[in-house]
């Protein structure tokens, strides 16, 4: 699939402010972001803006954010980081967390997937 | 209803409060061969894709052809949602399946349920590189032979044979532009899958 003519991808560093660990554990991509009541500060940087006024409606996971963004997914997670340690957003970790799939878990999958059909 | 992804202004989809599980499967196979036709017959949301930065020495690279010393390509990565249950999120990662995406792979497919191998009947061979590939990442898999309209149709047995398919590895025809023979597809996965994990516990 080919992008349309839509924004260039901005740089990961101009995101990350030239770091190259986010300031706390990594996301997983499909973390899930929630906004918080917290304002964010007059100072604040305009993928921070977007990012924040992204999940102001509601919640999506990490790599929906990026997608929205036309960001890199690792540079979605420096933001995302940040903003959690500030209080702007909060994360939730996918559940099940990687490798921690068990049989009730599948079954619960192919009872619904049956269902769809 | 809560288990309707709310509609909102920009058509995002946002999730619904209620999902509270969501998995992952990789949906993989050579370029062309409908990863992303499947993936959107089955998703809730428009599919969306990230440009994910690939950084490896230039050699082979032949998009890169030309660039000297070029040590980053991106490649984009298609993915869509399907709820399942109320509480059960599926999302549903395009992958590209050559070898030198591994790093890219290997971080998609951490913590997935299992990979959908789509296989085009006219190539089938562009198909074994993928294949031997997640075997290698140990991840179950499932083949999906996506029926193009114009590709010649040939029995499952045969089918299997020329892709010298382990008897217990399910094997699926579908057209990925429906969306029955592709959930029945994930089905396959999925029941697949479940033998591959422990049998259930004795209550201790």
């Amino acid at each position: 699939m080919t992008p349309g003519p839509g924004r260039r991808l901005i740089p990961a560093y101009l995101v990350t402010g030239g770091r190259s660990t986010p300031s706390g554990p990594a996301l997983d991509r499909l973390a899930v972001l929630l906004r918080t009541d917290a304002e964010l500060p007059p100072g604040a940087g305009t993928e921070q803006r977007r990012l924040c006024g992204l999940l102001d409606p509601g919640a999506l996971t990490v790599v929906e954010c990026a997608a929205h963004l036309e960001l890199p997914v690792s540079a979605t997670v420096f933001l995302a980081t940040d903003l959690v340690a500030s209080g702007h957003l909060r994360a939730r970790p996918p559940i099940p967390r990687a490798g921690e799939i068990d049989r009730s878990l599948v079954e619960r999958l192919l009872v619904g997937l049956r269902s769809l059909h | 209803m809560d288990s309707v992804p709310s509609t909102d202004r920009g058509g995002i989809g946002y999730l619904p409060s209620a999902a509270e599980t969501l998995m992952k499967l990789v949906v993989t196979g050579p370029f062309g061969v409908g990863k992303t036709t499947l993936i959107r017959t089955l998703s809730e949301i428009e599919t969306l894709h990230t440009e994910e930065a690939m950084t490896q020495a230039g050699e082979g690279l032949d998009d890169t052809a030309g660039l000297p010393e070029k040590t980053t390509t991106t490649v984009a990565v298609d993915f869509g949602r399907l709820t399942v249950q109320d509480d059960l999120v599926l999302y549903m990662f395009g992958t590209p399946g050559q070898e030198r995406f591994l790093p890219l792979w290997e971080d998609i497919a951490r913590g997935a349920l299992g990979a959908l191998v789509m296989v085009d009947t006219r190539r089938l061979e562009d198909s074994f590189a993928v294949m031997d590939m997640v075997e290698e990442q140990g991840l179950p898999y499932a083949v999906a032979v996506n029926r193009f309209p114009d590709a010649p149709a040939h029995p499952d047995e045969v089918l299997r044979k020329h892709l010298d398919l382990d008897p217990a590895t399910p094997l699926v025809q579908c057209d990925a532009r429906e969306r029955r023979g592709s959930i029945d597809a994930l089905i396959a996965l999925a029941e697949h899958a479940l033998t591959r994990l422990p049998a259930p516990q004795e209550a201790s």
